[in-house]
């Protein structure tokens, strides 16, 4: 299971109303990369893959997950955290993470 | 639904469009009048512009500025083409350091781009005429040897005419594709084309659907316009009275069109009568005498075909076939002359006009997705990476990722002393290398022997916009190199791919506590190896043997964690152990700063720092 914090929602609902992409989905996943190892990915996508899990958020987000990232992700939360002097962006608090870089965008399992 | 996606031969003289249709068969598209080629020809006058055979006609008019060969222009700044303007006759003009011809009926300049554009959107309607539905994507070819800007203003020239352009191909590839090369039959081969004005010789080496050019050389200016232009001064040396009237430039126009008629008529006849009413001029051209006017363009073309050999060492007999590509190459002499050169067989069964529109639209078709037989993304379907310790994957490139592309990472050794690292290098999504795909392996050797995790090995994957990926391993302090270039589609079918990340997919859990053991046994063990060295190198005064039990007895409870299969237990004993370990390497370290800084005296005034 995975979760949209208040904060979260909202930045994604704004989101998608800014750039015109209403009917998108918002893609959650894990990919290869970054300095330990594994980083997030979250985007706004057109349609769903073969795989995907689709998943009914809050504000009308529909989530798409696709089956392997659902392992790493499970029981985590996106926030958002606006402000800051990187001008605010998502967060997510994953159970599953040993180590995470500093920024945040970057783990390992 | 299925896209459309046309091949654009974008040509200095001639330009054409092509599709390959559902049932394969591939058409070069006609316009409304049948005719398959259009000159690259824009003719701009009070009356509007005009592109094409239209604009062709209006060689002769003096209120007309007619631009052709403008592909010599693109992509190029001001100055790179001084040369080039020096034989065309229409005005060009210095526009911000780039060339621009002015339309001043408009009050506008146009750049090369936006000729080319004009170009390409009347062979877009065409095709949209021919199919009967819209057309917004195309793969357009370039010579083998433009570089970058000059792919990028042929791809701008694109968008311009509304065009999505998928990819730019080579000209020499896109020849060999309309011969169905690159499936099946591999091999080296030689690709000639003689166009209009530019004369092109290619090496190509095709292995496993992987074309390379492999050497490339040829002459900007030596084609058809050439034989032209060689015609056209002999019959200026005939006649006086057309020598004074052949400085202008409308006369030499006609005069270049009365040549070319004569040159296409000396293919089936051997002799033509030519006659200038206008200019009172009159001859009899053979074609004898044309091939004496033309042996000093077969010499040259052929000396660019040595040095094209000689430069990738290969040898006449080393080619495996001769591709005949540009109207020229119909010119007899021409095509005896290469056929004796290589001795290969000559591929001439396609219209050598036609085969380079016919084999973009063959890759066209290829990316359009319609092919189930062959992947051809602007993605990566899948991830890829190399194999590191404990038989894990490491992911350098993720899936889905946009083509060009580039991935560096760092990586190091594993046992102290190591002077060779294998690199494996993997495709797919599972986490253990053993389920993945196995795209090659090679090594790198000559890493200076150093304690294990010292030397720094960077590893860059380079993926290009034809999907083939090459893997660089580098030792960084003695700069020792070894790499491997692969295709990583090749023989990959949509249905395989669909097949392993469905696979990876129903693995996912297990292959996340698999790789979660695997990782924590692996850094288990190089904590477990670090302190078992400290544990040798320190004596009672620094580590209290009350301490060394407790590490000790840590070692072997981690040690014991590491038979089972639980990853969190051997991470948690890791941290365990890491903790016990911190006030030792407090102490190392301090130690080993003063044990350096003891005993060194700070430099005098005026001593060497050497």
């Amino acid at each position: 299971m995975i979760q949209l914090t208040e904060a979260a929602a909202s930045e994604v609902a704004r989101l998608k109303k800014n750039q015109n992409k209403e009917s998108h989905f918002l893609r959650l996943g894990i990919e290869g990369g970054g300095c330990s190892g594994l980083s997030y990915l979250i985007k706004l996508e057109e349609t769903p893959q073969e795989f995907d899990e689709v998943i009914d958020g809050p504000k009308d987000i529909r989530i798409v997950i696709d089956p392997k990232s659902k392992v790493y992700l499970d029981g985590s939360t996106l926030d958002y955290v606006g402000g800051g002097l990187m001008g605010g962006g998502f967060k997510f608090e994953n159970p599953n993470a040993s180590h995470s870089c500093g920024c945040g965008s970057s783990f390992s399992a | 639904m299925n896209r459309t996606v046309v091949g654009i031969d974008l040509g200095t003289t001639h330009s054409l469009v092509a599709y390959r249709h559902e049932d394969g068969r591939v058409e070069v598209l006609p316009d409304r009048e049948g005719r398959l080629l259009l000159p690259s020809v824009v003719a701009l006058s009070r009356d509007g512009v005009r592109v094409g055979w239209n604009a062709r006609e209006r060689v002769n008019d003096p209120e007309t500025t007619v631009i052709y060969a403008a592909k010599r222009l693109m992509g190029r700044s001001f100055e790179e083409t001084e040369a080039e303007r020096r034989h065309l006759t229409y005005p060009i003009v210095d526009r911000n350091g780039s060339p621009a011809v002015p339309d001043p009926f408009r009050n506008r300049f146009l750049t090369p781009p936006e000729i080319g554009a004009l170009v390409l959107r009347e062979l877009r309607s065409r095709a949209e005429e021919a199919l009967s539905r819209e057309v917004t994507e195309a793969v357009i070819t370039v010579p083998a040897y433009f570089n970058d800007a000059q792919r990028q203003a042929t791809k701008d020239a694109g968008s311009l005419a509304g065009l999505n352009v998928l990819r730019i191909i080579n000209e020499p590839t896109a020849a060999a594709l309309a011969y169905g090369l690159g499936s099946g039959k591999d091999g080296l081969f030689a690709v000639f084309d003689l166009g209009g004005g530019t004369f092109d010789f290619s090496l190509l080496d095709i292995r496993k659907g992987i074309f390379e050019v492999r050497a490339t050389n040829g002459d900007t200016h030596l084609g058809g316009e050439d034989f032209d232009r060689a015609i056209v001064t002999e019959w200026l040396g005939e006649s006086p009275k057309l020598l004074s009237l052949g400085e202008r430039s409308e006369v030499r126009d006609l005069l270049r069109k009365e040549a070319e008629r004569a040159k296409i008529a000396l293919s089936s006849r051997t002799e033509v009568e030519v006659a200038i009413p206008a200019a009172g001029f009159r001859t009899t051209l053979t074609r004898a005498r044309m091939n004496e006017l033309v042996e000093p363009f077969v010499e040259r073309a052929l000396s660019c075909v040595r040095s094209a050999l000689a430069d990738s060492g290969t040898p006449p007999s080393g080619v495996d076939g001769v591709i005949l590509v540009g109207g020229s190459t119909r010119f007899l002499r021409f095509k005896e002359a290469v056929a004796t050169f290589f001795g290969k067989p000559l591929f001439d069964t396609v219209d050598p006009d036609l085969v380079v529109a016919e084999g973009a639209a063959v890759q066209a078709d290829i990316l359009s997705g319609r092919r189930k037989d062959l992947l051809l993304l602007d993605v990566t379907p899948l991830s890829l990476g190399i194999e590191t310790i404990g038989g894990v994957t490491s992911t350098l490139i993720p899936r889905n990722t946009t083509v060009p592309a580039q991935a560096k990472e760092l990586f190091t050794t594993y046992v102290d002393g190591q002077t060779n690292v294998d690199i494996h290098v993997l495709q797919g999504e599972r986490e253990m290398a053993r389920d993945n795909r196995s795209l090659a392996r090679f090594t790198l050797s000559g890493i200076p022997p150093l304690p294990a995790g010292t030397p720094r090995i960077e590893v860059t994957f380079q993926i290009d916009a034809n999907g083939i990926l090459e893997v660089t391993a580098r030792e960084q302090t003695t700069g020792q190199m070894s790499n491997v270039v692969i295709h990583p589609s090749y023989g990959l079918g949509k249905d395989d791919v669909r097949t392993l990340l469905k696979e990876a997919f129903s693995h996912a859990q297990e292959d996340f506590a698999t790789r979660l053991l695997v990782d924590a046994r692996t850094e288990a063990q190089t904590v477990i190896n670090a302190t078992i060295r400290a544990l040798e190198r320190v004596g009672s005064d620094i580590l209290p043997d009350a301490d060394r039990e407790a590490i000790s007895r840590q070692v072997e409870t981690l040690k014991k964690a590491m038979e089972g299969t639980d990853g969190r237990t051997v991470r948690d004993e890791t941290r365990l152990l890491d903790n016990l370990t911190q006030p030792l390497a407090e102490r190392l370290m301090n130690q080993s700063i003063s044990n350096a800084l003891s005993g060194m005296a700070l430099p005098k005034e005026g001593g060497s720092h050497a």
